[in-house]
């Protein structure tokens, strides 16, 4: 193969690519057999990160940045005046083996533009994964995108092959597609996510009676939305996300701050920054949800549309319902000591292990490793000293932020001296 | 004051191990154990040589099995390859504590301090662990063997051999520690302790005349795929070093000039 052709296409086709932010390899634990090449331990590795701070995981890039869609939102939409480009299918078949030997990747992330139509396009995704499997006998992680309006044998086929599949729904409401996007249609994003959810559950309950019955996409599915974009609230985003775990058995949600590429009247203009702080607040709420035994009313509802940029979401609902705090770290059970700001899930699981031994003190709490800066207002222990609860919620947001020191003070400084 | 009596190991696991049982043996009063390896330049203290001896190390292992579960006997080891200045004393009050809790005790003591220390430390070693199985990058040679070369802040290298004989199962590779002067190589069937004279800490470098024909051109590719999946707008330093400081980057192929 020509490597200076090759270059150029990967510099193409990897740019295209790097908008979309799911770069998870784990989850879909898949063994080496027969002496092939690779694995999948489960748990996910990232091998570099970029400058601006994000993980390197798997080779993300697109088949082609053709694509006969004018989405507004996107880089590679009809209108852009760009370059363009198209692998072959055995040149990343190629460049996926030799990343991986040398210990670049974990795996495969490979997306497209949509040329010709839907169908035609999966084809030659499957085609990739189906090469690597079976020619290659590659056993690390493969992640494909469902194209949007992929028909239902596809997506099966799809499934057999690849570890994860997504589909963006990428505007969180469907006002705001029918505005950037109006030649798709929110059924044909629902479709394919369907179609994985059904074969999934089917290939699982197969699996208890037949042994052999093959994994179908065994570290599930993914969607991404982008934030900022067209204007919807926190509460919008974090129901939809609720949404599609629930409905789709989604593994994962992603959250994307809209970096401005294009110009374009629907949509924030060029040079707005991107989102970070917020899209920071909104994954500390997916966690939230997902771990720590949350419900989306009660950290976004109708009184409260909008997530607290300078403190983290938990505190935020801590300090709405002062009323259930103190509580006692010897006595509180897990489902309240995960309440708690300042204690992460591994701190609960310490502190449950070491009260049985002996009631736990400031000093037993500090060196478990809790932030106290924020749980001491919220927590009694095995000591006469404790915060008694005497400031209103302002009082004692402002006296935590006093104290702790966050790594986006800078962020608040600079929109601080905007208006001086 | 207590006379201290500094007990010397080879600086091997079983080594550490005879001590203990030395220690348990003799019934000895503030012991100090000490890599053999490192200097010592303390007056006024007994010391004493450690033979180490397979039985003997076996015999607390198994003990020291027989009341902890398989994650505590990780943590252990871990701890144990962390090579810290005194971790070796620590360890001891650790197992000290082990040997005296009862059977039936399913819980860990994180109010205990060196129990919290033990599960501090292993944390430490496994981020490395985990860093090293991210961030070898092999070199193809012209005799066929994915070459990496590795500078830990830990003795990992027993901790990762699995997971890279697990994984290029069907590629010839070494990963060689400069630092500790040892490396691991897989020929297809086993993996084996090698100890190469044409690494040292001066001379990290595979010479380009010892690649495969098509190894830089790969390295290049890679080197353009890292440059472009980066978003120039979200620009964070801080947290690219965070996640990738800079002791590691001498050994990175995408953070090196080919």
């Amino acid at each position: 193969m020509s490597f200076n052709r090759i270059r150029e296409k990967l510099s193409i086709l990897a740019d295209a690519a790097k908008y979309d932010v799911s770069c998870a390899s784990s989850g879909g634990k898949r063994s080496n057999h027969h002496r092939g090449l690779g694995n999948n331990t489960g748990m996910g590795i990232c091998h570099s990160y970029t400058e601006d701070g994000r993980c390197v995981s798997l080779l993300k890039i697109l088949l082609t940045n053709h694509c006969i869609y004018d989405c507004a939102y996107c880089v590679t939409r009809k209108s852009n005046d760009i370059k363009r480009a198209a692998f072959k299918i055995q040149e990343v078949v190629d460049i996926t083996i030799n990343f991986y030997r040398r210990n670049y990747i974990e795996g495969l992330f490979l997306s497209s533009g949509i040329f010709k139509n839907s169908d035609y396009t999966m084809e030659r995704l499957v085609a990739v994964a189906k090469k690597l499997r079976l020619e290659e006998k590659f056993n690390g992680y493969i992640h494909l995108k469902s194209i949007p309006g992929t028909s239902d044998e596809l997506m099966r086929e799809a499934g057999l092959y690849a570890d994860r599949l997504s589909v963006n729904i990428e505007i969180p409401t469907i006002s705001g597609l029918k505005l950037l996007a109006p030649d798709k249609k929110h059924e044909d994003f629902i479709k394919p996510m369907e179609k994985v959810k059904n074969e999934i559950i089917k290939y699982k309950s197969e699996q208890k009676i037949i042994k052999s019955t093959p994994r179908y996409a065994p570290a599930g599915q993914s969607t991404q939305m982008i934030i900022g974009a067209t204007g919807e609230s926190d509460r919008d985003i974090m129901c939809s996300a609720a949404y599609y775990y629930k409905k789709f058995n989604m593994r994962r949600v992603y959250y994307s701050g809209y970096i401005p590429v294009l110009m374009d009247d629907r949509l924030p203009s060029l040079g707005t920054a991107v989102p970070v702080l917020r899209e920071n607040r909104l994954y500390q709420t997916d966690w939230l949800l997902r771990f720590y035994g949350f419900s989306v009313q009660e950290i976004l509802n109708d009184s409260h549309k909008n997530l607290d940029l300078d403190i983290d979401p938990k505190l935020g609902w801590a300090l709405r319902n002062l009323n259930l705090f103190p509580i006692d770290i010897n006595t509180a059970d897990k489902k309240i000591l995960a309440r708690v700001p300042g204690i992460g899930m591994q701190s609960v699981y310490k502190i449950l292990q070491a009260r049985k031994f002996r009631n736990l003190d400031w000093t037993h709490l500090k060196a478990i490793g809790i932030s106290l800066n924020r749980a001491q207002y919220f927590i009694t222990c095995n000591s006469r000293e404790f915060y008694t609860g005497e400031l209103s919620p302002i009082a004692l947001k402002n006296k935590i932020l006093k104290t702790s020191k966050s790594k986006y003070n800078n962020y608040f400084n600079q929109q601080l001296s905007l208006f001086s | 004051m207590h006379p201290q009596t500094i007990l010397l190991y080879d600086g091997s696991f079983d080594g550490f191990l005879s001590t203990v049982f030395l220690i348990y043996e003799q019934k000895i009063k503030h012991p100090i154990i000490r890599n053999k390896s490192f200097p010592n330049n303390q007056l006024f203290t007994v010391t004493h040589d450690v033979i180490t001896e397979e039985h003997k190390a076996k015999r607390v292992w198994v003990g020291f099995t027989a009341k902890t579960t398989s994650n505590e006997q990780q943590d252990f080891f871990k701890a144990f390859l962390s090579e810290i200045k005194g971790v070796e004393n620590t360890l001891l009050c650790y197992l000290q504590n082990i040997f005296l809790r009862s059977p039936s005790a399913k819980n860990i003591d994180f109010s205990n301090k060196n129990i919290l220390k033990i599960s501090q430390v292993a944390k430490m070693v496994s981020r490395e662990k985990h860093r090293m199985e991210a961030f070898v990058r092999f070199q193809l040679t012209k005799d066929n063997i994915y070459v990496a070369i590795i500078e830990p802040d830990f003795n990992v290298l027993p901790l990762i051999m699995n997971h890279f004989k697990d994984r290029y199962a069907d590629q010839r590779w070494l990963i060689y520690d400069i630092k500790r002067a040892y490396g691991m190589y897989y020929d297809l069937t086993t993996i084996d302790t090698v100890q190469l004279d044409f690494f040292s800490k001066v001379n990290s470098k595979i010479s380009s005349e010892n690649l495969a024909p098509n190894e830089q051109q790969f390295q290049e590719l890679w080197h353009t795929y890292f440059k472009n999946v980066n978003i120039k707008s979200r620009k964070n330093t801080k947290l690219h070093l965070q996640h990738i400081p800079r002791r590691y980057w001498k050994y990175l192929t995408e953070k090196n000039k080919i």
